[in-house]
């Protein structure tokens, strides 16, 4: 799983069979100090409840798919959780 | 798998059901030296790790899904062991 910051919401007007409801939300993938990396992708919403601005965590592949009901639908990046608190010491800091 | 080094933890409340009550690492992956290749990713927790420590993590779905015996979990990245120590070459 990797972070991510939700930055806008695509609104699709036909999908597959299976998806139909699933939200699809605009995602920037991050770097582990939270800086922007990469292309932003589009990823389907397993919490439905992510919404632009919040910091999220998305899996990639074929367990994207899996978090999602039906599971067997053509998505291949899918946000599962919102990160409440992201705690990372200072290097250093470190017993 | 994979070789990195914990560098947090993440918490949530809303997340997807199978990640209640799961802990959640930010591992850094390294290369045997413990050099930071700056690359990361975040890995489901079972071996009790903390930050600061070298880990291995499982970057596999089968493999993930059979360490929480589940056929249908949306998981990927597991740490599954504390490093510690890593031998290179010969003698």
């Amino acid at each position: 799983m990797l972070l991510g910051r939700v930055v806008g919401v695509v609104v699709p007007c036909v999908v597959y069979e299976g998806l139909e409801g699933t939200p699809m939300l605009y995602l920037q993938p991050l770097d582990k100090a939270g800086k922007p990396r990469g292309r932003t992708i589009v990823a389907a919403d397993a919490t439905r409840m992510a919404g632009p601005g919040e910091l999220v965590y998305y899996e990639g592949g074929r367990e994207a798919a899996l978090a999602l009901d039906p599971w067997f639908v053509p998505v291949d990046h899918t946000i599962v959780g919102i990160v409440d608190d992201l705690h990372i010491p200072e290097r250093g800091a470190e017993a | 798998m994979i070789i990195g080094r914990v560098t947090g933890e993440i918490h949530s409340t809303i997340n997807h059901p199978f990640y209640d009550s799961k802990k959640l690492l930010v591992v850094e992956k390294t290369d045997p030296s413990g050099k930071p290749t700056g690359d990361y990713v975040i890995a489901v927790d079972v071996v009790d790790a903390g930050v600061g420590e070298q880990v291995l993590v499982l970057d596999e779905g089968n493999g993930a899904r059979q360490v929480f015996n589940s056929a249908d979990a949306p998981v990927r990245s597991v740490v599954v062991g504390i490093i510690d120590e890593i031998q290179l070459g010969v003698g």
